[in-house]
């Protein structure tokens, strides 16, 4: 991931000519500039006494959502993270819950 | 040197592929443009062409196939017909909004239902709001013509479109007929290499191609494509006129034949506009100030040219090989007269839906056919549309 955004420039207030010819898209990772976390329908909890590192959960991620830094899980990328609850099947240890009740506890 | 040979118009454009030499071709047999990819085949295999030929098991796939191609950084080519090329309509406008400059050579036939074989214009009409360019051709020599000049167009930086050129099924396609082929260096450098600015297989630059596009961006990409149709209109008459020096024959947006002084004419595309010349001819020996115009392109439509041809013309018909089932006319004849609207009133019109499913349009026809625009010209009202050469 270059970690620049190429298409920063653009935004809903651009006009024809300065959109790129057929809507394509340069550079990569851009996708870490969408926010899909808007859309998130249940929240997961991370309990990092319950959590081992073992490191079931951040490859089942579909939006890439779970940090690993030297070896160890974060807490989660909140930007991005739908809230499928696929990491919350995989844990072994009960280190990841599901709720919209937390969502709202934790406003 | 340019040489002279016999052949159809679909071994005229297969010739024309062979010297452009394509990097991918995907295509779907289907009648009668089928010959197209037989003979792409055994040039593959006489080792004339190092083309990739990629036997795809639907039109649906030939142009998914031909869209990644193109993005991928390659020319990418296609031949197709009727229901083929309906199979394909998902993908036409895929290939226009993502700026690819494929082409295909359309063979024209009309759709199903009922079930046929021969040439009507149902099929390219049906494509006409997809964003493709459309060129159509008279004979194999026009087809071959066409093709030679189509990536120039395509492939242009302010056009970068998907672009086909049409010509009709069997008369043109399976017809023999004495053709002009040019030297194979000559073809190769007036055509040129393909170098894409962006392509997804750069390993320097990364690029997404095809993206969802909400609405707050959409209408955008849309006026892009309206732009880039535009400009099309100017880089078509400048590579046709460097065809022109290059081999002597000439192309424009639309030929005019015996327009000079004519009071009455006929407009239309392709195959007929032979059968019409004669049934000009005929009648200048009669003193009839009868002419004909052929559109060559219709995407872009161009306007501004029909209505310079046309002007002065008391009366004219409007030939739609197609019904566009409006109820009142085919594309050809609503959009010529939306052309003349305002700008050429006095040149009153009928439009006339012929030659469907390969019906015959014969010299008689069109004698018949400016018998009743003389009448019309002298004031006899005619009804706005109506069908030629069918039983009542």
């Amino acid at each position: 991931m270059s970690g620049k955004n190429l298409m920063e420039k653009i935004t809903p207030a651009s006009g024809w000519r300065e959109l790129t010819v057929g809507a394509a898209v340069y550079g990569e990772g851009n996708s870490v500039f969408f926010n899909t976390g808007e859309w998130r329908s249940e929240d997961p909890a991370w309990y990092a006494d319950k959590c081992r590192h073992c490191l079931l959960c951040f490859p089942v991620c579909p939006d890439s959502s779970i940090p690993v830094v030297g070896g160890k899980r974060r807490d989660f990328d909140f930007g991005h993270c739908k809230g499928c609850g696929i990491c919350a099947k995989v844990c072994p240890f009960g280190a990841i819950s599901m709720s919209a009740a937390e969502k709202e506890a934790a406003k | 040197m340019s040489r002279r040979d016999r052949m159809s118009g679909n071994e005229a454009v297969a010739t024309a592929i062979r010297q452009i030499g394509p990097d991918v071709i995907a295509a779907f047999p289907i009648t009668p443009s089928t010959e197209i990819p037989q003979y792409i085949s055994s040039y593959k295999s006489d080792g004339l062409i190092d083309t990739e030929f990629v036997a795809v098991e639907s039109e649906h796939s030939a142009m998914s196939a031909c869209i990644g191609a193109s993005a991928a950084g390659v020319r990418a080519m296609t031949a197709t017909s009727s229901a083929g090329m309906a199979l394909m309509y998902e993908l036409l406008y895929v290939a226009a909004s993502d700026r690819l400059p494929i082409v295909m050579a359309a063979v024209n036939r009309a759709l199903t239902g009922p079930i046929n074989i021969n040439a009507d214009h149902s099929d390219s009409m049906g494509a006409r709001d997809s964003g493709w360019i459309q060129l159509y051709s008279e004979n194999a020599q026009e087809a071959y013509d066409n093709m030679l000049m189509a990536h120039r167009i395509a492939e242009h930086p302010d056009v970068l479109l998907p672009l086909m050129v049409c010509q009709d099924g069997f008369i043109t396609s399976h017809a023999v007929e004495n053709i002009v082929i040019e030297d194979d260096e000559l073809v190769k450098s007036f055509v040129g290499e393909y170098r894409p600015e962006k392509y997804l297989l750069n390993p320097r630059e990364s690029l997404g191609v095809g993206p969802y596009s909400v609405s707050a961006f959409y209408m955008e990409i849309k006026r892009q494509q309206f732009e880039a149709m535009s400009k099309a209109r100017a880089v078509v008459a400048a590579v046709s006129a460097e065809f022109s020096a290059l081999t002597g024959r000439e192309y424009g947006m639309l030929e005019k034949y015996r327009m000079d002084d004519a009071d009455l004419a006929v407009l239309l595309m392709s195959s007929s506009a032979g059968t019409g010349k004669d049934a000009v001819d005929r009648l200048r020996e009669k003193g009839v100030k009868a002419g004909l115009v052929k559109l060559r392109v219709f995407r872009p439509f161009p306007e501004d040219d029909l209505v310079e041809a046309l002007k002065d013309v008391k009366a004219l018909g409007i030939m739609d090989k197609s019904d566009g089932f409006s109820g009142c006319g085919g594309p050809l004849g609503a959009e010529t007269r939306s052309a003349l609207y305002g700008r050429a009133d006095g040149v009153k019109t009928v439009n006339y839906v012929y030659g469907l499913g390969g019906r015959d349009a014969r010299v008689e026809d069109f004698e018949a056919l400016f018998e009743e625009l003389g009448r019309l010209r002298d004031g006899e009202s005619l009804p706005r549309c109506r069908h030629h050469g069918m039983r009542e």
